[in-house]
């Protein structure tokens, strides 16, 4: 394991100290310039005009009057901007402005720039569009069963955006093989991801017709690429500046039409254009969690040992493709990673609906399928008689090991992870021994350190890094990626660092500039600290390789002996002998000529090759572990978190405080997500939102955040930088169901749907007291008639990651 | 962003001159204090002034006198946190300062006045949403439609009073004084409210609420309970406010229970009052007060939460407002 990274054996001055962030001063001072401090010479400001209805035909648009309103300089509608565009290559479904339909209240249909936007706000009424309206879709059952009105012309048919059926081995085989079966079907409501920025962007077309967009986007190289595609520009004259995101969650992850339009409207005016959306406008944008409606059925011995599981999933899209088919197979991608899961099946489905679009919010599609399976599991420990540590404890999926459905698992700390909070949480005096009305729950989960694939096909790096040093002792990193708040600008400047021997604030980072930086993937999938520190660590190598070789012949010492620290470079036998950091440039830049560094980072291929298995995979796999507490009101149902144990997998922590800050944050998301948090439309009053504000959405406040005792596990990965692993969205996953497993703990009732709001916690009591099911949740799940499975036997039965020719498989109804 | 029409502003800073220029403005003007609930519902053009009296110079709405054995009289334009802080209304009146803690954050009650949250617009989910949205359902009767969305047959609007103080001023049996260029009058906090969300209040237009009076104690007990999603910025989705008279023997003499957040106004549940009064305060009676209260509460599809369980919740809530009655002596 290269934990010391080649400096002669010495222990890190930078990795795992808690550092203050690079950009932190400017955060706390106001300093950091948002998209929306952005203000140029000359600057127009857009509005859209988003559709009233649902689902309809455009019949009509007529923007005369708007035009002719003093202050207006452009209105543009959908034929300005024919080129659809999407996330996926798959899913190109998008049009900046509707052009002939419209699929959910909020889509933009036209946009004005005007010199104030009193004055853009004001000609929106003057706006006049007809619509012939058209049936809604508005539940995944409608998505499922109505075929028509088609919400897309594509798909897997009717309004089924897309079908997926995995079998690795043969999991009836499992089931038979088992001592006890059960099935449960749960649901997962849609939230989120309520930043408290809301998107901006501003775009400027220069004298030399070269665009700059400066957007709150987590993804600059793919709204680059999009905005190439449907402006018609040539991507070289195009350059996408990602703001400092005010939090982004995944919401920001997707190229926007509010990033297309002004690039348009900046094009066509000759003039800075601006836009802010509002709260409700955000709340249009969404992207965030799919509602997703399970079915799972596992087979286990008496001890607990997985024989087969079988997953179904249903998830309500909404109105547009975004990240949705990955979406889908995540619901089905990570159930083996946790503990061992010999055979395995995956169905799942994804549908349109005429609501704001669903896609990644953190965890993207994996929380929902973790709630489902833990809390399964503590059903099953129930009845097996067994406790729910130890049916997962005793059967861990193995470090270093290949599981069913071909992902391939690093370091493995869930073990760890358990032991610890088990121990602080004085879990063995808790569980069902506390009072009626309290109650402890427990779960664990697991969730990968970055995709192993790019969304579009190619085979170049996934994060690149330049490094540049000058002559004064000066480095600066330039990187593609883009801080979002999580710390990734600070981990760049750590990992170089302590690589040459620097102060972090000693470097200047450069990032998330299309035209200056190299290429990062984006925010996402907690990808960022593993395959930008990878390359940062590559470059940073590279460099200090140079200055020691000028170091070592300037001292007349072997080059081994050569190390840096303290802002020197000196003789590990003599460290007195030694030139300061900004000598060492000057020697290595007299001898080899400017000294710039490059390191890149590419995922290892995955050994899964089946269709399908393109997601899932991840360099490594980070591991959490929660037991919460809670208080449960029986004559209200109201559901208090009184604290959390929550321990983490990170592999090394770069910086530990930070990566607390990450656990703590998301576990104050899961508890929202677990407690409260519903984006919930009235299907019979038009499906509209039904509260599109953050006064009415309702998010936990500090008041509803419990204590929580955070503890690291660090077990370094060996593709990790230092070892490092995620830890941005993994910690997420586990509150959801330790809470309903905590409730059921208290008061003996099982929900089996979160939001755990009050009346459902009260009904499910009711429901006890008469001697009913002592549950909430769905009791069914739609038929639904599954395409023949792709199999693919697992490397237990000597597969090789393909799928079986479908021909030779015998089908079974 | 979402930015506020144009309006005109004028500041007053006489009782005098603000009544005049409201009655010189005419229908489209408005009195604002704090503006912490006017100005939101103006970015989201649900009030639409076009001008603007502010209320918060004129010093004689900031007075705070009395106290528990002669009564109190607070200035309309008296801050939330001015409230929250009192000394005399904390030790004589703490059910003001309790309930005045409670509403939205302390951001907010730094901005908010009394007089504000006891005039408050009333709530709705179809109606508290911004223009667009309104638009998007066609409206509804409060502001630029014809319909009701909560009860589509229905004639009236079933917007919600969603004010903390109001339920406790009416159980209180509060005085509230309002000033116009024609008319200076004290009425009834309980005669203040109208059961209509669009109406909602017996207040000629031009008339300003300069004074709230609070009657002296005289040994009465009350306390506000509320019911919200959170502890902080939200705003009752129930209220209980009871205040009682007991005797030194433990026979409830005189009995008042309000309920908010359930109804366009303050709803009393004189049923409740009834099993109450007469009887010493035991388990039995709250028992049956908090049922009489159940029976009576009929909030609507509205605000948060679902509107099954916020009538449920009327029974819990008046017991632990009751029970806490009981044992605070």
């Amino acid at each position: 394991m290269a934990m010391n990274n080649g400096n002669n054996g010495r222990p890190h001055k930078v990795i795992g100290k808690p550092f203050r962030k690079v950009d932190a001063r400017a955060k706390c001072n106001g300093q950091t310039r948002f998209a929306d401090d952005i203000s140029l010479p000359r600057m127009l400001y857009c509005k859209l005009l988003r559709s009233p209805v649902p689902h309809a035909l455009i019949k009509r648009i007529d923007t005369t009057r708007a035009r002719q309103l003093p202050g207006v300089v452009a209105v543009i509608t959908g034929s300005d901007l024919p080129i659809p565009y999407g996330i996926l290559p798959v899913s190109q479904d998008e049009h900046a402005l509707c052009i002939d339909k419209v699929r959910m209240i909020g889509d933009p249909v036209a946009a004005i720039a005007a010199v104030d936007e009193d004055t853009a706000f004001e000609a929106m009424d003057l706006i006049e569009v007809e619509y012939e309206r058209l049936k809604t879709i508005s539940t995944i059952e409608e998505g499922v069963y109505v075929d028509e009105p088609r919400i897309h012309e594509y798909g897997d048919g009717g309004n089924i955006h897309k079908r997926v059926s995995l079998e690795f081995g043969d999991v009836d085989e499992g089931f038979a093989e088992a001592d006890h079966v059960r099935e449960d079907v749960f649901f997962y409501e849609g939230n989120t991801h309520l930043p408290l920025e809301q998107h901006a962007a501003v775009a400027h077309f220069d004298a030399d017709n070269k665009l700059t967009l400066w957007s709150a986007t987590q993804t600059p190289h793919y709204v680059h690429r999009a905005l190439a595609k449907v402006l018609g520009l040539p991507a070289a004259h195009i350059r996408v500046i990602a703001t400092p995101n005010g939090g982004g969650f995944g919401g920001k992850s997707d190229p926007f039409n509010h990033e297309v339009v002004v690039a348009k409207l900046a094009m066509m005016t000759g003039r800075p254009v601006k836009i802010t959306l509002t709260r409700e406008e955000v709340f249009y944008c969404h992207r965030g969690r799919h509602p997703v409606l399970m079915w799972v059925k596992t087979g286990v011995k008496r001890d607990g040992a997985i024989t087969a599981m079988h997953f179904r999933t249903f998830l309500d899209g909404g109105a547009y493709g975004s990240y949705g088919v990955a979406s889908t197979f995540y619901t089905g991608a990570l159930q083996t990673v946790t503990y061992n899961v010999p055979r395995y099946k995956f169905e799942g489905v994804r549908v349109f609906t005429n609501k704001p679009p669903c896609g990644p919010k953190r965890g993207h599609g994996t929380p929902q399928p973790r709630f489902a399976l833990e809390a399964h599991l503590d059903k099953i420990a129930e009845e097996i008689g067994i406790s729910p540590v130890d049916i997962r404890r005793r059967h861990l999926a193995p470090a270093f090991s290949v599981t069913a459905n071909y992902l391939r698992i690093g370091s493995m700390g869930l073990g760890a992870c358990i032991d610890k909070i088990i121990e602080a949480s004085d879990w063995q005096n808790k569980f069902r021994r506390l009072p009626y009305g309290k109650g402890v729950g427990f779960a664990c989960s697991s969730y990968l350190c970055g995709a192993g694939l790019p969304i579009y096909w190619n085979n170049m790096p996934h994060s690149g890094v330049q490094l540049r040093l000058d002559r004064q002792g000066g480095v600066c990193v330039l990187c593609g990626s883009t801080d979002i708040g999580q710390g990734s600008d600070s981990i760049l400047a750590y990992i170089v660092a302590e690589v040459l021997g620097i102060d972090p604030f000693d470097i200047r980072v450069v990032t998330a500039d299309t035209d200056l930086t190299p290429v990062d993937l984006g925010s996402y999938s907690s990808r960022v600290t593993l395959m930008t520190g990878n390359a940062a660590l590559q470059a940073a190598e590279r460099a200090r390789e140079l200055l020691t070789i000028a170091v070592a012949e300037k001292l007349n010492v072997p080059i081994e002996n050569i190390a840096f620290a303290e802002r020197r470079a000196f003789d590990v036998e003599n460290p007195e002998v030694g030139v300061s950091f900004a000598e060492a440039v000057v020697l290595a830049e007299s001898k080899f000529g400017t000294i710039g560094t490059v390191g890149s980072y590419t995922p290892p291929r995955s050994p899964g090759k089946f269709k399908g298995a393109g997601v899932g995979p991840s360099p490594a796999y980070s591991y959490s572990a929660a037991v919460v507490e809670v208080g449960v009101d029986p004559e209200t149902g109201i559901v208090t978190v009184e604290r959390c144990w929550i321990a983490h997998d990170i592999g090394q922590s770069i910086n530990p405080v930070l990566v607390m800050g990450q656990v703590e944050g998301s576990v104050y998301m899961g508890l929202g997500e677990a407690l409260m948090e519903e984006m919930t439309y009235r299907a019979n009053r038009n499906v509209v939102h039904k509260f599109p504000s953050m006064l009415e959405y309702k998010s936990p406040t500090t008041l509803e955040m419990c204590d929580v005792k955070t503890f690291l596990i660090e077990d370094p990965d060996p593709n990790g930088p230092f070892g490092a692993k995620e830890v941005g969205q993994g910690p997420l996953l586990p509150v959801p169901p330790a809470v309903v497993n905590a409730i059921y703990d208290a008061v003996g009732v099982r929900i089996d749907e979160v939001p755990a709001t009050p009346e459902k916690v009260l009904a499910a009591l009711r429901a006890k007291q008469q001697g009913k099911d002592a549950r909430f949740g769905p009791k069914s799940i739609p038929e639904i008639e599954w395409p023949a499975p792709l199999k693919v036997p697992t490397p237990a039965e000597g597969g090789d990651g393909k799928e079986l020719p479908r021909l030779a498989v015998h089908v079974k109804d | 962003m979402m930015r506020l029409p144009k309006f005109e502003y004028r500041v007053a800073k006489k009782i005098g001159d603000a009544v005049k220029m409201m009655a010189d403005a005419g229908a489209d003007a408005m009195f604002v204090a704090g503006g912490t609930d006017l100005y939101p519902n103006m970015k989201r053009r649900q009030q639409t002034p076009r001008t603007v009296i502010s209320v918060t110079r004129i010093r004689d709405l900031h007075e705070i006198n009395g106290d528990g054995q002669s009564g109190m009289v607070i200035g309309a334009s008296v801050t939330l946190t001015e409230l929250c802080n009192h000394p005399i209304i904390n030790r004589d009146y703490p059910v003001v300062a309790n309930a005045a803690r409670l509403i939205s954050t302390p951001i907010l009650r730094n901005m908010g006045t009394i007089g504000g949250n006891l005039l408050l617009d009333t709530r709705c989910n179809y109606y508290d949403q911004n223009y667009e949205w309104r638009r998007g359902i066609n409206f509804c009767m409060k502001k630029d439609g014809d319909i009701c969305w909560v009860a589509p047959s229905s004639p009236k609007c079933w917007a919600v009073q969603s004010s903390d103080l109001a339920p406790v001023m009416v159980a209180l049996g509060a005085k509230l004084r309002l000033v116009s260029s024609v008319t200076d009058r004290l009425v009834d906090a309980a005669g203040l409210y109208n059961n209509d969300g669009i109406s909602y209040l017996h207040k000629m237009p031009g008339e300003l609420m300069t004074e709230i009076h609070l009657p002296p104690v005289n040994g009465t007990r009350a306390v506000y309970k509320k019911l919200r999603r959170r502890g902080a910025f939200d705003f009752p989705v129930l209220g209980v406010a009871a205040a009682l008279d007991v005797d030194r023997d433990g026979t409830v003499k005189h009995a008042r229970l309000i309920l908010g957040g359930v109804a366009p106004a303050p709803l009393a549940v004189e049923e409740a009052a009834a099993h109450l009064v007469g009887k010493p305060l035991d388990r039995e009676a709250i028992a049956a007060a908090a049922e009489a209260a159940y029976l009576k509460a009929r909030p609507l599809d509205n605000t948060d939460f679902v509107m099954g369980w916020r009538k449920q919740m009327a029974r819990p809530f008046v017991t632990r407002a009751l029970e806490e009655l009981r044992h605070c002596r």
